[in-house]
């Protein structure tokens, strides 16, 4: 008993002592959420509120001209480059994807996985002077957009296998043999039970290296160029401008003129990236709960 | 064997992906192969990056046709580079591992007193916390540019100017967070509870739990995703290109020194190199490119093998 009450003041102290840890622990884990959280909100705010204010109905409808003007060359270009990436990577990712999820459980598949990991982790802008000593300079394509489309092509097609092969396997097995034992054959399996069951994953994957090739640049630096004028429909030999472009080099001019248009282009390419990325969490959210 | 020709065309279509791969890194080798000879080992440790003379002939070293004194070294984007990332991982580290630890602990804890109108919080935080990792780069950049480069040279930098490694690794280190926070999140969310709950039966407050029971078990996977981070963090173009100051034959001396990094610079020499008549500038590129290529490949492999759980001390019997 003795022995309890000579304690008493330590145990006191050392629960104490506890409990201030455990508060200033909780305090310190919060202001690192408060931390990641707030500059991010800090992000879209600067960017909406100033690329909001600098929208007028020429931005849409003027090309750039020098550091002034509109966007309309720089939307059209982006839209052009990423139309083109995916017209090249939604076939051979989804079809990469296909294969790895139906036939690719083996050595051969795990080779093509891993490769197509080290292809996600390479930076952009190796992708991007790889396509700028083989296609602009060697072949004499120049400045381009099949360069630009090629390169983005490249940077997201193992996005679109890894999204597609999960999304088809998790169609059940059962589906599978309930089509074989009907007598289809494996195209049809694929194309009329598998790819229909895993659709809403395909298009995610799709919608989301969409928001990819939206939104980046080190890659269109060394193979799109820049233009002040609309596309000319050549696929080599002109170069194109792109919104990316306008964000990074149109900040350090000195006016304030062009200064707005940086923040314009930026608040689309984020407006376009935030709306597909939150777009396709609601659609996972939905699916998952039903 | 039968030949099944729907399975061989989806086999071809997917090995585009390898196939994109080896010709980035062989095209690269090849081409920079000349650059290899001539800049030799000395490349990764010279300090001085020095196109020669362009408008001079060019001589012929090692039978290499150069520009007159061409000297090209990239050691300075190296430590350019390394520097950056290694500070960005510094602020990271602790920011996620926070964010993570509250998401996953605390949250729920409030949760429990919320009024019935509210929104479930946690899927609206942590959906905010991926959203990091989805905005573009050169956002990053415009904001670093807009809002930090301003706020450092007012407050931190003694010479007022904010562009250089400190506003580099901050924006890093913003965009390199979710990837910590949400690999850490994800493990912390499957610890049995019997651990959880073991530990409260021993008297350890919350917090205790936490730190003394539930991260040392997710060690592992928490180290895999930081080295991810860094993966990325090294490899990492406009955002430090346009915060950084772009520093060239000058190694940093402080957090406040201009730098360039590897891939920063690639970017900032294409008109310089262009106007290069023997190409040796483009070539000794190429070569800077596959330096970052092996690098960020040592790395995002480490960080696979820590993450598949390979090397953890439980797997090994």
């Amino acid at each position: 008993m003795s022995v309890t009450v000579n304690n008493q003041p330590r145990f006191q102290a050392l629960a104490l002592r506890r409990a201030i840890i455990s508060h200033i622990g909780w305090i310190a884990c919060g202001l690192g959420l408060l931390l990641v959280i707030g500059p991010l909100l800090d992000i879209v705010g600067v960017v909406a509120f100033n690329g909001i204010s600098a929208f007028s109905l020429k931005l849409f409808t003027t090309t750039t001209n020098g550091t002034a003007g509109g966007l309309l060359n720089a939307i059209e270009g982006t839209l052009v480059i990423s139309a083109g990436g995916m017209l090249i990577a939604v076939p051979i990712g989804v079809g990469a994807g296909i294969y790895l999820a139906e036939y690719g459980s083996n050595k051969l598949g795990n080779t093509i996985r891993f490769l197509s990991d080290v292809l996600t982790g390479t930076p952009s802008i190796v992708l991007g002077y790889f396509s700028y000593i083989v296609f602009v300079t060697t072949l004499g394509w120049d400045f381009s957009v099949l360069a630009a489309a090629i390169t983005i092509a490249i940077l997201i097609v193992p996005y679109l296998a890894r999204i597609t092969e999960i999304a088809l396997r998790q169609v059940p097995n059962t589906m599978r043999e309930a089509g074989f034992a009907l007598g289809a054959s494996e195209p049809a399996v694929v194309f009329k039970i598998v790819l229909p069951g895993a659709t809403s994953g395909v298009v995610t994957g799709a919608l989301l290296a969409l928001a990819i090739s939206v939104g980046e640049t080190a890659p269109l630096i060394y193979t799109a160029g820049w233009s002040n004028y609309l596309w000319n429909g050549k696929l080599t030999n002109a170069p194109i401008g792109y919104l990316t472009y306008v964000i990074w080099t149109f900040i350090d001019q000195p006016d304030a003129r062009s200064h707005a248009l940086a923040f314009a282009a930026a608040f689309l390419v984020m407006l376009v990236v935030l709306a597909i990325n939150i777009g396709v969490r609601l659609i996972i959210r939905r699916t998952k709960l039903t | 064997m039968k030949i099944r020709p729907f399975r061989l065309s989806l086999l071809g279509l997917s090995l585009f992906v390898p196939a994109a791969l080896c010709a980035v890194v062989l095209f690269l080798i090849i081409y920079s192969g000349q650059a290899i000879v001539f800049n030799g080992l000395g490349f990764l440790s010279r300090i001085t990056w020095n196109l020669g003379n362009l408008y001079s002939d060019p001589v012929t070293i090692k039978g290499i046709q150069v520009p007159l004194g061409a000297n090209y070294g990239i050691l300075v984007f190296i430590i350019g580079t390394l520097a950056s990332s290694l500070i960005a991982i510094l602020i990271a580290v602790p920011l996620s591992v926070g964010a993570a630890i509250f998401l996953a602990e605390a949250v729920p804890e409030l949760e429990r007193s919320r009024p019935r109108w509210m929104p479930p919080i946690r899927p609206a935080l942590s959906m905010l916390v991926e959203l990091v990792a989805v905005v573009p780069s050169v956002v990053f950049g415009l904001w670093g540019v807009a809002v930090l480069v301003p706020f450092i040279g007012k407050y931190l930098a003694p010479s007022g100017n904010g562009y250089g490694l400190l506003a580099a690794s901050i924006v890093l280190a913003l965009m390199i967070t979710p990837i910590i926070a949400t690999t850490l999140l994800d493990s912390l969310m499957q610890i049995g509870k019997e651990n959880r709950e073991s530990a409260f039966a021993l008297g350890a407050t919350h917090f205790e739990v936490v730190s003394k029971v539930m991260l040392p078990m997710v060690r592992t996977t928490l180290i895999g995703g930081i080295v991810l981070a860094l993966g990325r963090a090294l490899g990492e173009t406009m955002a430090v290109l346009m915060v950084s100051g772009g520093a060239i034959n000058i190694l940093p001396t402080s957090v406040f020194s201009p730098v360039s990094t590897i891939a920063s610079f690639i970017v900032s020499q294409l008109d310089s190199a262009e106007s290069d008549p023997t190409n040796m500038a483009v070539r000794s590129l190429a070569e800077i490119a596959l330096v970052l290529f092996l690098i960020t490949l040592a790395v995002n492999a480490t960080a696979k093998l820590l993450t598949s759980g390979a090397l953890s001390v439980r797997n090994r019997k």
